[in-house]
């Protein structure tokens, strides 16, 4: 098993006719992704690379029974095209554009709500089910079939931790890049849940960054909840204070938002934490010898 | 984006937010013109720089006529001025606020700001103006309000009310409360703000509410849609490097170390810089030269960060994914010789084809150090800017 994603989940692409849309496209396609519909306002009724255009989601959604969204249209339509896709009841939206506005982030979090559909990102790479399924940027060769769960605010240093387990021959059940923003759909907490209720899932990796609490909301349910075990790293340990570092959630305000305040969340709810982005991997290869010897 | 409090008092205006009366000025001369023009017995010189605490450092005055408003705007235009904020370094002054002189009853504190844990914009107020919110918040954190804005729903009528009567203001402060917060609020929204903060929000002596302070940064994601704000910017607040590096779309934030990285993806950014230190030196900056790392953006990057003099060696440190470590190595290696780069480079890249991008490195004939891995090449990067000095 994996989670959110796998064999049976049908994609229609927001933004498919686009240059980084029907690049990435191609690639989820050639990684095995069903890739059923693509929706551009306009070309409704053409194909793109064989794959049936819509003018909305809803009749993409109708016409192809798509169950997921991937969404590649730039910063000014992205949340309109995500409340599109929460519209039309999709159960899974992932959002890759990064620079959406935080206020129009503030409307598509209100409509999230009670709704049926859970959202991925945006300012993501994506989530992959390695073997199975990927939606997203992620490069999928990277990846290999297995038990670790990883989650991350992170694109490229995601792509590293995922290197290092894959190097020492460690799979993943499912990869998701949560995003850097600071208003994103699935949060730590929500995706380690889900980590945790999957009996393919043996073991979490939990990749954060300065700014904001999510890491500790999620260590708080890992210290009550999770027997599985789980590696955690901070990126921005030498970020200075005030400063926006790329991602714009990226920043210590007040005082509050520090690595060394997550760290000690995390520790002491049983997080293995490293302090160096280089030994995930290895700490994680540890932990799981030692799970099994038990 | 950040903006000055004259630039922040104007926005207010046009929505109807009431601030004092005054002008930004830039020399003595028109300092002592504008005082004598509002005709108050008491003005205010303000220092203009996007740091806070400038009345702990020398840069807010009280002028009791023109003449002195001019004596005392001669002495701080140009003076470096230190703050908490600032770091010791301080910024140098070149713009000032002249304003009236109000007399002042209380002082609040009230600001906009999203609340990423409630997914909304949230209003804070307090009634201990004057002092920074972060320090209320840990002093006597039930002495701040909060109110969440719904956004279907907006800032109504009994929001205002709430805070207003919380905070001990009279019925007919209440009442004046509602368009005041309501107006802040109106420009919060349309300007896409990230925070909007008055510190302190005063009650004069006739009973009227007036943002004695203003403070308004911008979501830099939608200053796409505000053009008019774009032209605000203050270049001379900057560091001309990350000015630099923000005409060439690069993330560069500059920090006082000796390693200078060039990194794809602002986490693998971080996390390069916690490593660097790991080994034992220190980063010169932050930089993320974007997911594709296309040759363009590596040659900018690399005038980046020779034009820092601290800067002893570079890394780079790019995982590929999808990006060809050969077609990368190619533009490192016609960025380095087009710029005649002097500097040792460490070079660890990951991805497709990495093998052909190392040996094209190694048969460049140039000054490449290859990294096995991020922790190797950290290592080497650090011991390389030891070396070269």
């Amino acid at each position: 098993m994996s989670i959110l994603v796998n064999e049976m989940t049908r994609v229609v692409v927001q933004g498919l006719t686009g240059r980084e849309g029907g690049f990435h496209a191609s690639q989820m396609i050639a990684y095995g992704t069903k890739v059923v519909a693509g929706v551009t306002p306009g070309k409704g009724g053409t194909l793109h690379n064989y794959v049936p255009v819509f003018n909305t989601v809803a009749e993409a959604a109708r016409e192809t029974h798509a169950n997921a969204a991937a969404i590649f249209v730039p910063p000014p339509f992205a949340a309109d095209a995500i409340l599109e896709a929460i519209d039309a009841a999709l159960p899974l939206v992932v959002c890759i554009t990064e620079g959406v506005p935080t206020l129009d982030m503030v409307r598509v979090a209100a409509a999230l709500r009670g709704s049926q559909t859970r959202l991925i990102g945006p300012n993501c790479p994506g989530i992959i089910s390695p073997g199975k399924c990927k939606i997203g940027i992620m490069p999928g060769q990277i990846h290999r079939q297995g038990h670790v769960g990883v989650v991350s605010r992170s694109g490229t240093l995601t792509y590293e931790a995922v290197g290092q387990l894959t190097h020492l021959g460690i799979g993943q059940s499912t990869c998701i890049g949560i995003g850097g923003d600071p208003i994103i759909g699935t949060s730590f907490l929500d995706a380690i849940r889900l980590f945790n209720d999957d009996p393919d899932t043996h073991a979490i990796i939990m990749i954060g960054e300065i700014g904001g609490n999510a890491e500790q909301q999620a260590a708080e349910f890992i210290r009550g909840r999770v027997r599985k075990p789980v590696v955690g790293f901070i990126a921005g340990q030498t970020a200075p204070p005030g400063r926006r570092m790329g991602h714009a959630g990226a920043i210590i305000s007040g005082g509050t938002g520090t690595a060394k305040e997550k760290y000690e969340v995390m520790a002491a709810a049983g997080i293995r934490c490293v302090e160096s982005p280089a030994d995930i991997g290895q700490t994680m290869a540890g932990l799981l010898d030692k799970s099994v010897a038990r | 984006m950040k903006i000055h409090e004259y630039q922040a008092k104007e926005i207010f205006r046009r929505f109807g937010v009431p601030t004092p009366r005054g002008e930004m000025v830039t020399t003595a001369e028109d300092a002592r013109n504008v005082a004598q023009k509002l005709g108050v017995p008491v003005v205010v010189v303000k220092a203009q720089i996007h740091a806070g605490g400038r009345g702990k450092g020398g840069g807010v005055k009280l002028a009791r006529s023109a003449d002195e408003a001019g004596q005392l705007a001669s002495k701080i235009l140009g003076m470096k001025l230190v703050t908490p904020q600032t770091g010791p370094g301080g910024r140098i002054v070149r713009r000032l606020l002249i304003e009236e002189g109000l007399e002042i009853k209380r002082e609040l504190y009230l600001s906009i700001l999203v609340d990423r844990a409630v997914e909304a914009p949230v209003i804070m107020a307090s009634a201990a103006g004057g002092m920074e919110i972060e320090e209320v918040a840990k002093e006597n954190p039930a002495a701040i309000l909060r109110e969440t804005i719904l956004p279907a729903v907006g800032l109504q009528p009994y929001i205002a009310r709430k805070l207003a009567f919380g905070l001990g203001l009279t019925a007919e402060q209440a009442q004046a409360a509602v368009p005041f917060l309501q107006s802040l609020y109106r420009a919060f929204v349309e300007t896409d703000s990230s925070l909007a903060e008055i510190n302190p929000l005063v009650v004069t002596g006739e009973g009227r509410l007036i943002a004695l302070d203003a403070k308004m940064n911008f979501d830099d994601n939608a200053l796409y849609r505000h053009k008019d704000l774009l032209e605000l910017r203050d270049l001379d607040e900057e560091d001309p490097l990350e000015v630099e590096a923000s005409n060439y779309k690069l993330n560069y934030i500059k920090l006082d170390g000796t390693v200078g990285c060039m990194v794809n993806g602002a986490g693998l950014a971080m996390a390069t810089m916690d490593i660097i230190k790991l080994a034992g030196g220190a980063p010169a900056n932050f930089l993320d030269v974007g997911g594709g790392a296309s040759a363009d953006q590596v040659k900018n990057a690399f005038k980046i960060l020779t034009s820092d003099k601290e800067v002893r060696s570079v890394f780079i440190n790019i995982f590929g994914g999808i990006l060809r470590c050969d077609v990368l190595a190619t533009g490192v290696v016609a960025a380095a010789r087009e710029l005649q780069l002097k500097l040792p480079v460490i070079v660890r890249m990951e991805g497709t084809n990495v093998e052909q991008g190392r040996q094209i490195l190694r048969d460049s004939g140039l000054n490449f150090t290859i990294g096995q891995d991020m922790k190797d090449g950290a290592e080497k990067a650090v011991r390389l800017a030891g070396g070269a000095r």
